[in-house]
């Protein structure tokens, strides 16, 4: 089965109905993508595919039809997506495990709605749990983000 | 360890009764310090300055003790160092180090002693030096109880102050110089010719120096770091998905398991069939454990799948089965032989309510699991040369315990590395989940194993905060209240967890009753009293423990009593407080809401007040009528920690414990049938969600004397400031909670 992830192809030998979430995790070593609880209701597990934030933790990997990027190619430490950048200005990590999804389900709002209101951004982030509660920070960074990357 | 030592391992004293045996017991070795745990196992080109201090040609590395969950603990512990220690905030590394009974929290005892954080006098001076002799005697390494700001804050700037003069004193020597005539920073002595010295030089000549004892202290207005807002070290790391918790622990040739036990806990295994799961891909082995299986695969997801498929057999839980039944355990408490503990009797209540009570309320709150986002998860790999053990634990040297005794091995050989915790809240406090990885890494010797528990698994496996249940009656004159009696009913966390630590508690367990009991009113009589339900689900600490759910109790029956009373909540409080640091959170919470101001049609403000941990916090919560139902718009919070040290990390532990509050209360309960949890995901055990979050005002005030820690304090007073808000908002009165059994919300 080939697979684009993060900008490479992989070829591997795995069951189809084996969800997105434990090949990038398990079998590719990409473990900046959290299990919470394998029902998609937590949203630890997001990742883009083709750009839409899914929740890899119910995507069987034989149904991914496009390219894959997780936390790990969204950016880096040293050149952090605009994004993640909002997140370190803002300190929005307590534990830090939800963040790698908050991340990339913020990061697919704004591509696709570059200035949210605030109920945008609520709406957009209901399926990520947080249970130490950075949600003011959350919601802080996001418009952070939104307002730099239109400054550009 | 000595003698003493022993004894005390295996009886840990707690009561009002047992402070003066304290003395013989410990006070003889609390002057000793324990050797560094590190001091004779480092290459020689790692100095130890003192027991948290490591310097080599990279740097400083501190050792930090206490676990990492979320709430700051690495980054404080860092900051308290480099303070006195001088070295550049973004250079100090950090590393959890061996567990070792040099790092005991001295601080984490005090909760449980049976005298409020506001009493002073001498009785209550001398139970804390005790608390502190015990936890040294037993190497009591526990992060929680919102302790670790208290135990660290002299600790770890005396250790750095300490390294500190060593090196100067290194350097004088060197350079011929008194010492008075060097200054340090950024990780350099430096002369008065403005020759820089490195610490990573000095190091090796600094070992020699004697180390000093009881160095000065900065005066805190010279501080150049603490209070004032500094990045976390690990916010990069945890912003980009390279941070590294115990689920991501990894080695070559690493195999991936995840366990099923029995959902009904201290049920029976009669058997299982594994036959399909053995079969299944990947699968390499199937592991008999107690009250279930393991299944030991490549890779987690086989493993889950594969655990699915055995078929058990178990028998019913050791409990009563239902939730009704549980509470009705709870109920058969209150009965003068269960009475526990009496500890607030001011005035005389009995006399003040012959004359017939104004409020006779019962309030009930229910069973919570803590469910961090994080499951339980460890890392166990056993080859010739002994254990090693990584995963997140807020008890490290009791999970060395365990794999000692499940193992046989002398406990040298077992090394534990703590790992960061995706989330806790007082779960890690138990090492079940680490006692099952050890044996999973017995049957393939040689082989690392990482355990990974479903979230069903943890959801059903949790030592949940007990259920409890208050009867409060109150009698109100001229306008005020002037009698509360408060009695709560509720199995002991307190004995359910140390008695799994192989701990024997004595004396009243102020769990049942904390947040309730140590409130400083001056109500004219005034009684708290607990009573000791039977343990049946096995219980645990819970962010805040006993007053997560006694503020409740406490809050809305005063609030039910000030209405009576046709008082304002905010005013009669003011009036009946007798500590000065808890004026100033309910005058600051006052002012930040503008309470007593008008509001728009339907909507309300409700006041809460509770003092845990050494912390008063007042709480107001706004809520306002819609027509989808009730929504929570805003809520302010005020605490006083006594000295603030990290403002951003403050107000985001003010933040989290406020939705931690109101979360749980609207809608979280774990309730039983068939002898086990009826909830096994977020979807049945909903927390709060960003769609719910109201905006949250948060202050930290300095007015107490003693610097305290925020991670707790901020959780009790939130479920009662809501539903007094209710109240204020509809004329409805709930008595228990989750509050979404009784009201809609938005």
């Amino acid at each position: 089965m080939k697979l684009t992830v993060n900008g490479t192809e992989i070829d591997i030998d795995v069951e189809p109905d084996m969800p997105l979430l434990w090949v990038l995790r398990d079998m590719l070593g990409l473990t900046g993508t959290k299990y919470g609880c394998g029902a998609a209701q937590c949203g630890a597990c997001t990742v883009h595919v083709d750009g839409v934030a899914m929740q890899s933790c119910q995507l069987p990997v034989g149904d991914v039809a496009g390219p894959i990027t997780t936390i790990e190619g969204l950016g880096t430490p040293d050149a952090p997506h605009p994004v993640q950048a909002a997140w370190i200005e803002h300190q929005v990590a307590q534990c830090g495990y939800c963040q790698s999804g908050q991340i990339m389900t913020a990061a697919a709002l704004l591509a696709e709605t570059p200035a949210p209101t605030d109920d945008q951004i609520k709406d957009a982030l209901w399926g990520n749990l947080c249970r130490c509660g950075t949600y003011p920070r959350i919601q802080a960074a996001v418009k952070t983000a939104a307002q730099k990357m239109q400054e550009g | 360890m000595g003698k003493g030592a022993k004894i005390a391992r295996r009886t840990f004293l707690l009561g009002t009764a047992t402070v003066a045996g304290g003395f013989a017991v410990g006070w003889y070795s609390l002057e000793q310090p324990y050797a560094f745990p590190l001091a004779d196992e480092l290459p020689r080109a790692i100095t130890p300055l003192t027991a948290y201090v490591l310097v080599d040609a990279r740097g400083v590395t501190l050792i930090t003790p206490r676990a990492e969950m979320g709430q700051g603990a690495t980054s404080v512990q860092a900051a308290l160092l480099a303070e006195e220690l001088d070295v550049a905030w973004d250079e100090i590394r950090t590393d959890p180090g061996p567990p070792a009974p040099a790092y005991y929290n001295a601080a984490i005892v005090a909760e449980g002693m049976p005298f409020a954080a506001t009493d002073d006098g001498w009785q209550a001076g001398v139970a804390r030096g005790f608390g502190k002799t015990v936890s040294k005697l037993m190497g009591l390494q526990i992060t929680g109880g919102s302790s670790t700001v208290p135990d660290a804050y002299d600790r770890l700037r005396q250790a750095g102050a300490t390294a500190r003069a060593m090196l100067v004193a290194a350097a004088a020597n060197r350079l011929g110089v008194a010492e008075d005539q060097l200054t340090t920073r950024a990780g350099a002595v430096v002369a008065p010719d403005g020759t820089a010295l490195p610490y990573t030089e000095l190091a090796p000549y600094a070992r020699r120096v004697p180390r000093p004892r009881n160095v000065a202290l900065k005066d805190p207005a010279d501080w150049r770091l603490l209070g004032k807002p500094m990045q976390r070290l690990d916010i990069v790391a945890k912003s980009t998905g390279t941070a590294r918790y115990g689920i991501d622990e990894w080695a070559k040739g690493m195999l991936h398991a995840t366990v099923r036990t029995n959902p009904r806990r201290g049920g029976e295994l009669n058997g299982f069939d594994a036959s399909t799961a053995e079969a299944m891909r990947g699968v390499v082995k199937v592991v008999p454990l107690p009250g279930g299986a393991g299944v030991i695969a490549d890779n987690t997801w086989r493993a889950m799948q594969a655990a699915q498929a055995i078929e058990f057999d178990w028998g019913p839980a050791a409990h009563p089965a239902t939730t009704q039944a549980l509470f009705d355990s709870i109920a058969g408490a209150f009965t003068d032989d269960a009475q526990d503990s009496r500890l607030k009797d001011d005035g005389d209540v009995e006399q003040a309510l012959a004359q017939g009570a104004d409020i006779t309320a019962e309030y009930r709150v229910p069973f919570l699991a803590h469910a961090p986002l994080e499951p339980m998860t460890a890392f166990a790999w056993l080859t010739d040369r002994g254990l090693e053990i990584r995963a997140g634990t807020q008890i490290p040297r009791f999970a060395i315990d365990t794999a000692a005794e499940l193992t046989g091995l002398p406990k040298d050989r077992i090394v534990l590395s703590a790992l960061p915790m995706g989330g806790s809240f007082g779960r890690r406090l138990e090492d079940d989940f680490i006692a099952q990885a050890v044996l999973l890494a017995r049957v393939v010797p040689g082989r690392p194993v990482k355990m990974t528990w479903t979230r069903e698994e943890d959801m059903t496996h949790d030592f949940p905060r007990p259920a409890a249940i208050a009867r409060g009656q109150g009698r109100v004159e001229g306008g005020r209240v002037a009698a509360l009696d408060l009695s709560i009913a509720a199995p002991s966390v307190s004995a359910s967890q140390m008695g799994r630590l192989g701990l024997n508690p004595l004396g009243a367990d102020t769990a049942i009753v904390n947040g309730a009991w140590d409130q400083p009113l001056a109500i004219p009589h005034y009684r708290v009293t607990g009573y000791r339900a039977p343990e049946t689900v096995p219980v645990s600490s819970w962010r805040s423990v006993g007053a997560s759910g006694n503020a409740f109790f406490h809050e809305c029956l005063l609030d039910e009593l000030i209405h009576a009373a046709g008082a304002d909540p905010l005013e009669e409080r003011l009036r009946q407080c007798t500590h000065a640091p808890s004026r100033a959170v309910l005058e600051a919470v006052g002012e930040m809401s503008n309470w007593g101001s008008p509001l728009p049609e339907g909507a309300a403000r409700g006041l809460a007040f509770c003092l845990s941990f050494g912390v008063p916090c007042a709480e107001v919560v706004e809520v306002r009528q819609t027509p989808r139902g009730l929504r929570i718009a805003r809520a302010f919070a005020a605490a006083d920690v006594g000295r603030v040290l990290d403002p951003v990390n403050i107000e985001n532990q003010m933040h989290g414990g406020v939705i931690w509050g109101l979360g749980h209360a609207i809608g979280a309960a774990l309730t039983y049938a068939d002898g086990r949890p009826e909830q096994e995901n977020f979807d049945t055990y909903p927390a709060m969600r960003i769609t719910e979050c109201p905006e949250i005002m948060v202050r930290a005030l300095e007015t107490g004397d003693t610097v305290r820690g925020i991670g707790e304090p901020t959780v009790p007073p939130a479920a009662p400031a809501l539903a007094n808000a209710i109240f204020a908002a509809t004329g409805q009165r709930i008595r228990q909670m989750p509050l979404d059994r009784e009201v809609r919300f938005a």
